[in-house]
């Protein structure tokens, strides 16, 4: 006989402000099966496990209902003391009287009722629990790195340096990401290239780490401990073993008016390129859109000045398939499309330009050597305006409505630079609000004000209007004088959002990785689990997962390799045993389920069959269990009910809708 | 309507637990509040829920039923929710051909991230019952006397 | 039905088949009974004309199961089941021989009592294929009506007439679609929702529960119908409750949603006279519309739109004025 203990958590006063608790208890006790129920102020210390523990042992209770926060909190803490106390950790069901009950109802009497009927749905589900037990499986004790940023080289590296293989895939033709694009870092302004390069260098050095540049994840299959992963690595025309980065097919070859991606369109490069000097691996790729050889079939140029004789106009796509028992994605992120802001005139005029452009302006290696002018006719701006928020923290349709987190500190910064190596420049910010959290932030930004004359308007913008002389006349409001102000600038520099790679998306997918309405990707919990993804085996590092800057990258980088190697570092993993089951008395042999199943987890084959003592051989279904993973689609296509899935099994989804509708 | 009689309806939502599920729980955590009418039966994926629990629920009384899960290409389990999809699509026509009021059943995409999207999705959701009032005709299908 | 019958006999004695499937003479003119013919001989019995309307694939089921070929007569309509079951691995192929056999419509008694026949006691003309009157004696007197005038509904929206799967076909077939298939379903459709659950609560009401339509349904054919068992709770005979009382239907044509080749022997069957068949079509038109157009058995195939989907798949209750 059924013998259920029902435990009711007071959450301190998070469940008890609004649930009368005792009357939940008392109800319980009500419900055929229930032997024993108590509440407690926090079920999840150690003292309220130890009435658990207590409890089952006094009353022998067969399996429990915990009445407390979400199980996606605590359920995995209550099957672990239910299996310490002996009984099988899948006799457990929660709940949720917190998130889903006191939480959002302020009325006592109607929280109380509502808490009572959920714990009575998990009670009468609780009854048709059956014990479980989880497989095993291996780990495959490799990690695949998403994206060649310092967020995924930083994971590489920690996870090569703990002594498991890594591979990093990054699509572009060199790892090095957006922070190889910048000049300077806020707030030590140290140069970018020079403490990127060190570790972009470690990371292909590394004996641990394989990097595959200029390639693609096409396709994920598998679960955590055992991924198997396809990727494409583009053809590039270039071997990269017989390549010694000599650099003279960029420097002969005549299609020369490519637009530089590294550069922002700001420059051009030839058809044959490496995107920058520091790119690792030094090896060019041939962009086959530039490319007069691949337009024309005439040129042959490169090939012909290669004197390694690494140049194949006929290399194909390859295929790489590998297993992985982690993945973490460092997919990171680009600025926003500014089409939709025409107010600032960004698409009319030349000098009008996005942070990131002026960072590649700024930079030696840019497209003007790092000297400050204007893009429209060369000349040394004397005032230039900077925009804030363009994009972020913005309401409508065309921005996003989160803050892009980094924009306060590099403009302070772009400021700073501006003025400190052309004193003569006059710098304006508007801004809405300045965002200084972190270590030495604010100590800078005041430095911006206070030592470099920086002036800073709060209010927004709106309109840029490009003058017949070049200049730009800049209307915005000033809040704190409460006027309109026109400032004539020269050069205008927008603060554009952040908004995550656009492939994160179809990566999500492949990944089964959850995604907000950003396409920033979820976590796992946002305050306890913020690196790993809710998906098993699936890690989150850098810009993917929230707007952050190069400390928080590098840091969550870390912590997800963390993750990772605690991971890898085990041999065996306990599946869920939350899988399909096939009934084979009830089994028609139809196959409707097999279309339906996203593993390939169901097969059939003739078994014999004891139906009520007739023996008989029949076609029927079974289930795969290492390879379910228990989505239940099956379930429902079956037409006779013989399917079923452990842990949320017809009868006991019938019995919860049961009970609540009671 | 019958707000004044004191009738209350039974709503019954069924939540996938990679999805809406957690999206119940952010609302919970942010105080986003919506009526205690709505009980939630957490499922591994909305491609789990058969029709006959639906159809379960409006027997035992249930006035509206609601099936959240994750948006269209991000189901946990890949392709859960398309057939979801589909399968509701179909019983919500059926249903609706037989002469249940239409608005008693619904499906929502709600991912884990959307709070807000659960709350306010809820809060007319219910409101809807109100105006629809008790749900007679699923009870009383077979009932002509 | 000669040509028929000499065939059978040579396939029963060259050993081709080891029984046919097909219908033999019942306690009158127009209740032929679905038989199994193991012997020549017993071909005596052997009946095919008008009223041999049943649809004999779902005996396959057993048949196949056994030792031996059995030997089945499909009409066109007959072989999208067959297909079905196939499509399912219900039935053996290699264990069936399926001879089509032609149709030009079957009749509907219930077509001539609504002709005003009362009191009927033999039926001539419903040869299966050929002539145009049925002449019925009755209690009072002799009747005649057009063979025409008496096909039973399904007839008038007929499938066609290919067999979709045969070994050989005897006798010819004809299209006898005169209908459109989905107009009942639109005239319903048309009305208020009142109207319509006064409509289909006036007919469920009339359910006696007899499981006719199920045991005929050849895509309801599980080994054990969930009803019957207690996977779901749902019913134990000793506590049978509303539940599957007012959800059967309803649930019927779910499971058999995307399988149902609306052969329309529910209704046919039912001795209550519910139009069964309406869950059923209305299901197969929203599969057209929403789906494109899917006509189930028409391949051995075994995907069908509900355990196939498209990214771009309407939004449920899309369309509908909320």
């Amino acid at each position: 006989m059924e013998k259920i203990g029902v435990f009711v958590c007071h959450c301190g006063s998070n469940i008890a402000a609004t649930v009368d608790v005792s009357r939940v208890v008392a109800a319980a006790l009500t419900e055929p099966g229930v032997v024993h129920a108590e509440d407690y102020p926090y079920m999840c210390s150690e003292a309220g496990q130890a009435k658990i523990a207590a409890a089952i042992k006094e009353k022998s209770l067969t399996s429990l209902v915990v009445c407390s926060c979400s199980p996606r909190m605590h359920e995995e803490t209550f099957r672990a003391a239910a299996k310490k106390a002996g009984i099988n950790p899948y006799m457990v069901e929660i709940a949720n009287i917190r998130e889903h009950c006191s939480w959002i109802h302020k009325d006592m009497e109607e929280a109380t009722a509502k808490a009572i009927v959920l714990a009575r749905a998990a009670i009468q589900k609780v009854h048709r629990n059956v014990p479980l037990f989880p497989g095993e499986s291996l780990v495959t004790k490799r990690a695949l790195v998403i994206g060649g940023g310092i967020a995924g080289i930083q994971t590489a590296l920690d996870i090569a340096d703990a002594g498991y293989k890594v591979d990093i895939v990054e699509k572009t033709p060199s790892i090095g990401g957006r922070m190889s694009q910048l000049d300077k870092t806020f707030p030590t302004l140290d140069c970018s290239a020079c403490i990127l390069t060190p570790k972009m260098v470690d990371a292909a050095a590394h004996p641990n780490i394989t990097i595959y540049t200029y390639s693609e994840v096409e396709k994920v299959s598998g679960f955590v401990g055992d991924f198997t992963v396809e990727i494409r690595k583009k053809a590039r025309f270039v071997d990269a073993n017989a390549c010694t980065g000599c650099g003279v097919c960029q420097e002969k070859c005549p299609s020369k008016k490519a637009m530089s991606e590294f550069n922002r369109g700001l420059s051009t490069r030839s058809a044959i390129y490496t995107p920058f000097a520091q790119a690792i691996p030094n090896v060019p790729v041939i962009d086959t859109e530039a490319c007069i050889k691949m337009k024309t079939g005439k040129c042959g140029l490169c090939q012909k000045v290669c004197q390694a004789g690494a140049i194949h106009y006929d290399q194909k796509d390859e295929m790489i398939t590998e297993k992985y028992g982690a993945i973490i994605v460092a997919t990171g992120f680009d600025v926003i499309q500014l089409d939709a802001y025409d107010e600032y005139a960004y698409s009319q005029s030349k000098d009008v330009i996005t942070s990131l452009e002026l960072e590649r302006i700024m930079n030696a290696a840019g497209p003007t050597k790092g000297h400050l002018e204007r893009l429209s006719d060369g000349k040394a701006p004397k005032h230039i305006v900077f925009i804030q928020c363009v994009g972020s923290r913005c309401d409508d349709h065309r921005g996003k409505s989160y803050c892009s987190k980094i924009c306060c500190m590099y403009t302070a910064k772009h400021a700073m630079l501006i003025r400190d190596k052309y004193p003569d420049v006059k710098v304006t910010v508007f801004y809405i609000d300045v965002r200084t959290p972190g270590k030495n932030f604010d100590e800078f930004y005041r430095r911006a004000v206070e030592e470099y004359g920086v002036e800073y308007i709060k209010g927004q913008v709106g309109k840029v209007l490009p003058q017949p002389d070049g200049s730009l006349l800049v209307r915005g409001s000033d809040l704190i004088d409460n006027r309109q102000i026109t400032v004539e600038a020269d050069m205008v520099v927008l603060a554009a959002a952040i908004e995550p790679e656009k492939s994160v998306r179809k990566l999500a997918t492949m990944l089964t990785a959850s995604i907000d309405t950003n396409n920033f990707l979820t976590e796992a919990h946002p305050k306890l689990r913020p690196v790993e993804s809710p998906t098993a085996g699936v890690f989150l590092s850098g810009v993917c997962q929230g707007p952050k800057d190069i400390p928080e990258t590098v840091a969550q980088a870390g912590a997800a390799a963390v993750k990772a190697i605690g991971l890898l570092a085990k041999d065996k993993l306990l599946t869920n045993p939350c899988t399909a089951q096939c009934n084979t008395l009830l089994c028609n042999g139809c196959s409707t389920c097999e279309n339906v199943c996203p593993y390939g987890a169901i097969s059939y084959d003739d078994q014999e069959v004891n139906d009520h003592g007739k023996r008989e051989t029949r076609r029927v279904a079974s289930v795969n269990n290492a390879l379910c993973q228990g989505c239940g689609a099956c379930t429902v296509a079956c037409p006779s009910g013989a399917m079923d899935l452990q842990g949320f099994s017809n009868r006991q989804l019938i019995a919860e809708v049961d009970a609540i509708c009671r | 309507m019958s707000i004044e009689t004191n009738w209350k309806p039974k709503i019954v939502a069924f939540c996938c637990n990679w999805c809406s599920y957690a999206g119940a729980d952010l609302a919970g955590s942010s105080r986003l509040d919506y009526p205690a009418e709505v009980k939630i039966i957490r499922v591994p994926c909305s491609c789990r829920v058969n029709p006959m629990f639906i159809l379960r629920a409006f027997e035992k009384g249930a006035d509206g039923v609601i099936l959240c899960g994750c948006h269209p290409g991000d189901c946990h389990y890949s392709t859960g929710n398309y057939y979801a999809r589909r399968r509701m699509t179909l019983l919500w026509s059926l249903l609706d051909f037989i002469g249940v009021e239409k608005g008693r059943t619904r499906v929502e995409w709600v991912s884990a991230a959307e709070g807000v999207k659960f709350s306010t999705t809820m809060n007319e959701f219910v409101e809807k019952i109100y105006s629809l009032g008790e749900n007679v005709r699923l009870g009383d299908l077979r009932c002509k006397n | 039905m000669q040509e028929l019958v000499a065939r059978l006999k040579e396939l029963l004695s060259a050993g081709t088949v080891d029984r046919v499937l097909g219908w033999k003479r019942g306690d009158s003119d127009w209740n032929p009974e679905p038989a199994f013919f193991t012997s020549v001989e017993s071909l005596a019995d052997f009946v095919y004309d008008g009223f041999c309307g049943a649809n004999l694939s779902k005996y396959m089921i057993e048949a196949t199961a056994q030792e031996g070929r059995t030997a089945v007569l499909l009409k066109p309509c007959d072989t999208y089941s067959f297909n079905r079951l196939l499509a399912e691995h219900r039935v053996v192929r290699e264990k069936a021989y399926v001879i089509g056999v032609g149709c030009r419509g079957k009749l509907d008694m219930g077509k001539l009592r609504k002709l005003g026949m009362k009191g009927i006691q033999h039926i001539e003309g419903a040869d299966a294929f050929a002539g145009d009157t049925l002449t019925v004696d009755t209690a009072y007197g002799k009747k005649t009506c057009a063979y025409q005038d008496a096909l039973l509904d399904r007839c008038h929206v007929c499938k066609g007439k290919t067999h979709v799967v045969y070994d050989e076909v005897i006798g010819a077939s004809a299209d006898t679609t005169d209908m459109d298939r989905f107009a009942e379903v639109e005239r319903l459709a048309a009305m208020s929702p009142e109207e319509r659950f006064a409509f289909f609560q006036g007919e469920l009401s009339r359910c006696i529960r007899c499981n006719a339509c199920r045991n005929v349904c050849p895509a309801c054919s599980c080994r054990k119908c969930v009803f019957d068992g207690d996977s779901f709770d749902s019913a134990q005979k000793a506590n049978v409750d509303s539940f599957e009382e007012k959800m059967f239907h309803i649930i019927r044509a779910f499971h058999v949603a995307g399988r149902c080749t609306d052969c329309g022997e529910c209704s046919r069957v039912c001795p209550q006279g519910i139009p069964l068949h309406l869950f059923n079509r209305k299901l197969i038109g929203d599969i057209n519309a929403f789906y494109g157009e899917y006509t189930a058995g028409e391949t051995a195939e075994n995907k069908n739109p509900l355990v196939s989907f498209t990214t771009e798949d309407r939004e449920p209750g899309e369309g509908r004025n909320a």
